[in-house]
């Protein structure tokens, strides 16, 4: 496959998900206690996007990735010095809100005006790819809809694996209920992929691909569009759970009558 | 005034889903309580056996598009567009399974709706839907409501009881749809070779957590007999097998049970699986946990650890033991 792909992958920065979060309401709707000063990561499943990506553009000559990324500048800012040295790529900023507590379609209107206004993207060898979830809003539905709004109809979601052919056409293994995979072939770019996990690991630190992605980071943040992105819904209430348990801890059994109380407890 | 349509697909046998037979016990309360019309709109290969098993849910019209056995995103999108449109809805209640939630985000956006996923309830407060769902990976709970119509919700299973109401004949409605696919459904595959070890209807899960191929009293990693404890165990108990993600990870390193992957791993990048109860070995996080064991009634942990933050406050019971003995001896048990 002589072509190769422009391969745009969405995805923002989340909550790192060792931190406790808090909600809390304001005038805007709902947000997250101290949201600026949180530690922040790729979204685990966007992350897995970039890095099958990254794969693709390896294997593939003539393949191209750009990272489209909504979120507060100073804080792509952050991120990008943490995953600039994984893979390489040309990012597209866009300065507006990563909250969980947007809604996915004007998210996805934000990302699609990002992605046509990119510059020397083929849109006959467009992939778009992304997380099928994220860590914040988990709502599994701004792919599609990016998809939609770029016209592409040919969308997967949930994918561990792509396997492209000689002709450019590809075949894709989605995850479907009863750890089942759906294996679909499709004729070629245009696409959108949504991942899961993917099969690949994440990459190792290269300090030659960061400082090859860092000459063009700092320029593109410079000039970050910045978008409003709303809830467009009304909020009544966003708590988290009291759900503490009296944990009983059992220390003094022994091991036959510890096994004995499970294997009742099993059974009931 | 709104109108409310219940959508979903049909399966290969012609049935409706669990989760789709509890959407429909959510459509038809939320019908009830707003005073309106309920539609059922319905995709699959051949969709009058599935209507005529909820005939009797009250609705007054069903629609459906016939001749789509195999799920491509285009043709589900098309159909999904030309029942919403067909049906004059206003909200729309689906099952949050991997066909519908693939292709409804997309129908919102082709219909110029709006969508909310995984939702666990819907209410009518004074005339008005007020839905709940989580955010931040089930760290926090909100409950919401919009404006906009159509409003597309999808419906997280467990949380409604199965309609079971009567059967009938119901008049079906046929829409076609004309869509040139590029892609093609070739196959199912499980996503293991071997034994099958996700058992979404199991009444129980267990959780392998990496102290399964950490050194043991000995000195030395049993990875081969966690393995094989663990396998037992699973074909005695007919278990669930969730993993922690940093045993899952461990993929690349070498020392990792042969049956797991991705597909097995529950919290933050992983599954929140329901199930009745839930049965932690070896694990020692905490938050990412919590989340994947959000929707565990019963919580049980083997741990060696008195103070892990994942089980205090966590689980019911904590046996502060050795996972590999306590599971060899239960394994004689069961």
């Amino acid at each position: 496959m002589s072509a190769g792909f422009h391969i745009v992958v969405c995805g923002s920065l989340v909550p790192d998900p060792l931190q406790t979060l808090e909600p809390l309401m304001g005038p805007q709707g709902p947000g997250l206690k101290n949201e600026m000063m949180l530690p922040s990561v790729l979204d685990p499943w966007a992350g897995h996007a970039l890095y099958e990506a990254a794969n693709l553009a390896k294997d593939l000559p003539n393949t191209k990735v750009w990272l489209v990324s909504l979120g507060p500048k100073q804080k792509l800012q952050q991120l990008m010095m943490t995953i600039a040295q994984k893979a390489p790529f040309e990012l597209v900023p866009i300065d507006g809100s990563a909250s969980g507590f947007t809604d996915s379609a004007e998210t996805a209107q934000a990302l699609a005006k990002a992605i046509e206004g990119i510059p020397g993207l083929d849109r006959s060898r467009l992939l778009v790819f992304g997380g099928c979830s994220s860590a914040s809003r988990d709502a599994g539905a701004t792919m599609q809809m990016v998809g939609e709004m770029l016209g592409i109809i040919d969308q997967f979601m949930g994918v561990d694996e792509i396997r492209v052919m000689e002709d450019g056409s590809f075949e894709v293994k989605e995850r479907v209920e009863g750890a089942k995979y759906l294996v679909s072939r499709c004729e070629g770019a245009p696409a959108v992929l949504a991942w899961a996990t993917g099969n690949l690991p994440e990459p190792p630190n290269n300090p030659q691909v960061g400082m090859l992605n860092m000459r063009t980071l700092m320029p593109a943040l410079q000039k970050a569009q910045a978008v409003q992105v709303g809830a467009a819904a009304s909020f009544a209430i966003v708590e988290v759970p009291q759900q503490r348990r009296d944990t009983r801890i059992v220390k003094d059994k022994s091991v036959d009558e510890i096994a004995q109380e499970i294997a009742e407890w099993i059974k009931e | 005034m709104e109108n409310v349509l219940f959508f979903a697909s049909v399966e290969a046998d012609g049935s409706l889903a669990k989760v789709a037979l509890e959407s429909l016990t959510c459509a038809c309360a939320t019908a009830k309580s707003l005073g309106s019309s309920l539609t059922v709109g319905l995709l699959g290969s051949d969709c009058s056996a599935a209507a005529n098993a909820i005939a009797g849910c009250g609705a007054a019209q069903f629609v459906a598009v016939n001749g789509v056995a195999d799920p491509v995103y285009a043709i589900d999108a098309s159909a999904c567009e030309a029942i919403i449109k067909e049906s004059g809805a206003t909200l729309v209640v689906a099952p949050n399974v991997s066909r519908i939630a693939r292709v409804l985000p997309g129908a919102a956006a082709r219909v110029g709706g709006k969508i909310d996923t995984r939702v666990t309830s819907v209410a009518v407060e004074g005339g008005r839907v007020q839905i709940k769902r989580w955010y931040y990976r089930q760290r926090m709970i909100a409950s919401l409501s919009r404006d906009y119509r159509p409003w597309i919700l999808t419906v997280d299973s467990g949380n409604y009881e199965p309609y079971a109401g009567p059967a009938g004949a119901a008049p079906v409605k046929t829409l076609t749809v004309a869509v040139a696919a590029r892609t093609k459904t070739l196959r199912e595959e499980a996503a293991l070779a071997g034994e099958l070890t996700i058992r979404p209807d199991a009444s129980l899960l267990f959780v392998a957590g990496a102290g399964w191929t950490k050194k043991q009293s000995d000195g030395q990693p049993h990875v081969k007999e966690a393995e094989e404890l663990i396998r037992t165990f699973l074909g005695k108990t007919q278990a669930s097998l969730g993993s922690s993600k940093s045993l899952v990870d461990q993929k690349g390193e070498g020392e990792i049970l042969s049956f797991l992957t991705h597909l097995n791993q529950v919290g933050q990048t992983g599954a929140s699986p329901r199930h009745p109860k839930g049965l932690a070995t070896c694990c020692h996080g905490e938050e990412p946990h919590v989340v994947g064991w959000r929707f565990i009634n019963e919580r049980r942990a083997i741990n060696l650890d008195p103070n892990c933050g994942w089980a205090q406050g966590k689980a019911d019971v904590l046996y502060v033991s050795d996972a590999f003995a306590v599971i060899s001896k239960l394994n004689e048990m069961l």
